[in-house]
């Protein structure tokens, strides 16, 4: 009876002791779901879903307080890998959402002024310049985010949709007619 | 005899060889333009060094190779670069890319180099040579493999970390049509042998086998006859006819019975592959100093005469064509094989070092696949399919876009080959839905890249945010702490006094460092300089003097 009882009392400190040690050990910091959803977003950090950037938005969407079709950028590619990870229905966008070919931004350097309010805006520090220095496009760094567009006091910043050279060409899915049966 | 290996499927399609394999080699003549495109291999495009009206000789560099994956492009033939700029290419998407338009002056002067005859030179003594020095000539020779698939030949050649056993030599040349590197076996075969010795050295491999399939018997004759003569342990292996037993893989699992794992290279498993035409242009490059200027191309398929030619890279389709007299009712040109081959847009589209045929095609020849049907699951696809893969499942994935399953059953092991869309009965174009799959595939793992990048990008630039912040905060800190000590040093002084010694303690700082800095340029003078200071100086002092006295003059 009482070896029983110290075999079992044994068994519990033992397995306390590990659990208390992989409490600590193999502790997770933050959300792990947060870094999951932020993986999908393509941090164009532009900001359109309302969030002051992707992971932000990753956050609202972890606490239930976002929609998952509030990211463009994404596409309803995108959409489709939330819903799939988070085991919720696909949701096609809003009637107020455009979406928009790829682009990076271009500064026409004939007009700027050098104000530096653009890169001040941009998120992954893709314009390159100084105070009174004409600033230019650092182009494999743009997002397209569009968020340098607005702060120009001078209007010399437009979006290049990107256009397919050899390089980024993809096959198209193929397109052929079945026969019909008779 | 040694053992031979087999492959899974295959198919026999008809051969269709013998049309062009009844005349020699003949030289094209000089066409009137040539569009000479800068990507002409594998990876990065070369970047042009010559300009519009340069005026440029046969075989002189016009791309420098750009990046580790590239290799250099040359004038095809002496004459006057007209343009540079986007041209039509042989390409599937259509899309133009960037050529140098080379008008011939029609007298073929040469660069100075080693040796242009075309008798044999052994005498030439590479084996004294730095192997990287020899790649190196390569990459800038322009030397990339013939087969096909135009990779750079001196990264192949860079040694791994594993020693090469086995150099094959692929002469297979499986596809239906083709005969250039049957030819060039039959007429050029000492060439390729020195060249395969070549490659042997730089590679540092044992034994090499030449690999033949068993329909070309003048030139394994031919091959056998040059090994002999030349006195290397090569040997002349045959065999048996079968499509696709000429793609890399499929030849080093016939020829050794290994098999390259998923996703590895054939320098993983000790063997290495090169063409006979790749080993031939590395013989020409290194014992006579002539770099990729020209190939053997078949033209054949609906023509009157179908026949080889050695044609300078950067002819168009269209002189090609009408040397091999194309019959009227050709309506489309293929580039390469029927099993691989690409349709081409226009006639316009230059030749380059990846086409080794190119087929006259009419409804005749080629009549349309009839209609699609729904795949029946019979499993014929993956009796063919020699990459031992399961196409009608990899169908299934790619055309519900399940990218992560296909992926899963080995997508990227497809060679493309065709064989289970020749034996579908369901005449399903598969290839196409594999090729869609693997480039959106790439697609993807790009913009994930991309995004990656952007988001470590962004989130740097929070934190240098937050760095900037905190280092002001700790400076203001600083200040706040310095002006609390100062302050009870001197508190009986006034306002007005403390300002005042301010003012005089940064007026003692500025002389002292107007002292300490003197202007660099009056350290080693001649003694004439000095003098010269001196005198400028004088008449300096002489005007300060004057102009004073003139102030006193006005002040009375």
């Amino acid at each position: 009876m009482l070896s029983a009882l110290l075999v079992m009392a044994g068994i519990a400190i033992v397995l306390g002791a590990v659990l208390g040690f992989s409490a600590v050990k193999f502790r997770v910091e933050g959300n792990p779901l947060v870094d999951k959803i932020d993986a999908i977003l393509p941090q164009t950090q532009c900001g359109q879903c309302g969030y002051p950037g992707c992971r932000p938005y990753a956050e609202a969407i972890a606490a239930g307080e976002a929609d998952i079709n509030r990211c463009p950028p994404g596409g309803e590619e995108g959409i489709r890998k939330l819903a799939d990870l988070l085991g919720v229905e696909f949701k096609p966008f809003g009637g107020g959402t455009v979406l928009k070919p790829k682009s990076v931004a271009f500064i026409d350097e004939n007009l700027c002024i050098g104000c530096t309010l653009c890169f001040q805006a941009c998120p992954v520090d893709a314009i390159a310049g100084a105070a009174k220095q004409m600033h230019t496009i650092i182009a494999s760094e743009c997002t397209g985010c569009e968020l340098c567009v607005a702060p120009c006091p001078v209007d010399c910043i437009s979006m290049v949709p990107i256009t397919e050279k050899i390089t980024t060409w993809k096959w198209k899915y193929p397109v052929y007619t079945l026969a019909q049966a008779k | 005899m040694r053992t031979l290996y087999q492959f899974n499927g295959g198919i026999h399609p008809p051969e269709n060889k013998e049309p062009s394999t009844q005349s020699g080699i003949a030289r094209a003549p000089l066409p009137s333009k040539l569009v000479i495109p800068f990507r002409q291999h594998a990876g990065a495009a070369a970047k042009p060094i010559v300009r519009a009206g340069d005026r440029v000789l046969k075989g002189q560099l016009i791309g420098m190779p750009d990046g580790f994956i590239s290799s250099a492009v040359h004038a095809s033939t002496s004459g006057t670069i007209a343009a540079i700029g986007a041209q039509p290419i042989a390409h599937p998407s259509g899309l133009p890319d960037l050529c140098a338009t080379l008008i011939p002056d029609g007298r073929e002067e040469w660069i100075a180099h080693a040796a242009p005859s075309t008798s044999l030179r052994t005498e030439f003594d590479y084996r004294n040579s730095d192997p990287a020095e020899l790649r190196q000539q390569l990459r800038m020779s322009g030397v990339v493999g013939l087969g096909g698939a135009v990779f750079p030949g001196d990264i192949k050649l860079r040694p791994g970390n594993r020693k090469i056993d086995t150099l094959i030599l692929n002469g297979a040349e499986c596809e239906p049509y083709i005969t250039c590197d049957d030819m060039l076996m039959r007429e050029r075969a000492a060439e390729i042998v020195q060249g395969a010795e070549m490659l042997r050295f730089m590679l540092d491999a044992g034994e090499v086998l030449i690999g033949i399939e068993d329909n070309k018997p003048q030139a394994i004759a031919a091959m056998r006859q040059a090994v002999t003569e030349s006195g290397l342990p090569f040997e002349v292996v045959v065999v048996p006819t079968i499509y696709p037993g000429g793609s890399a893989k499929q030849l080093i699992r016939v020829l050794t019975g290994l098999e390259v794992p998923s996703g590895k290279l054939p320098t993983d498993i000790g063997v290495q592959c090169f063409n006979v035409a790749t080993a031939y242009s590395a013989y020409r490059a290194l014992a006579h100093g002539e770099p990729v200027l020209s190939r053997i191309i078949t033209i054949t398929g609906n023509v009157r005469r179908a026949q080889n030619f050695e044609v300078l890279l950067g002819t168009p389709v269209r002189d090609l064509a009408a040397l091999g007299e194309a019959l009227p009712d050709t309506d489309r040109y293929l580039m390469g094989g029927p099993m691989m081959g690409l349709p081409l847009a226009s006639t316009d589209i230059p030749l380059v070092k990846a086409s080794n045929c190119i087929i006259a095609a009419s409804d005749k020849l080629f009549p349309p696949a009839p209609p699609a049907l729904p795949c029946i699951r019979c499993m014929r696809c993956a009796e063919a399919c020699p990459a031992d893969l399961q196409p009608m499942d990899l169908f299934w994935f790619s055309q519900s876009k399940e990218f992560d399953k296909a992926q899963q059953f080995s997508l990227f092991d497809c060679i493309e080959c065709g064989a289970c869309s020749y034996v579908c009965p369901s005449h399903i174009p598969l290839v196409q839905y594999f090729q869609f799959a693997k480039s959106e595939i790439r697609a993807r793992e790009q913009d994930q890249q991309a995004a990656d990048h952007a988001r470590e990008r962004h989130e740097f630039r929070e934190y240098r945010f937050e760095r900037e912040k905190q280092e002001k905060a700790e400076k203001l800190a600083a200040r706040e702490q310095a002006a609390k000590q100062a302050q009870p040093a001197v508190p009986s002084m006034n306002p007005a006094d403390a300002m005042q010694q301010k003012i005089q303690a940064a007026i003692a700082r500025a002389r002292e460092q107007a002292a300490a800095s003197k202007p660099k340029n009056t350290e080693n003078l001649t003694a004439q300089q000095q003098a010269e200071i001196a005198e400028i100086e004088a008449r300096r002092a002489h005007i300060h003097e004057l102009a004073k006295s003139a102030g006193e003059h006005k002040k009375e």
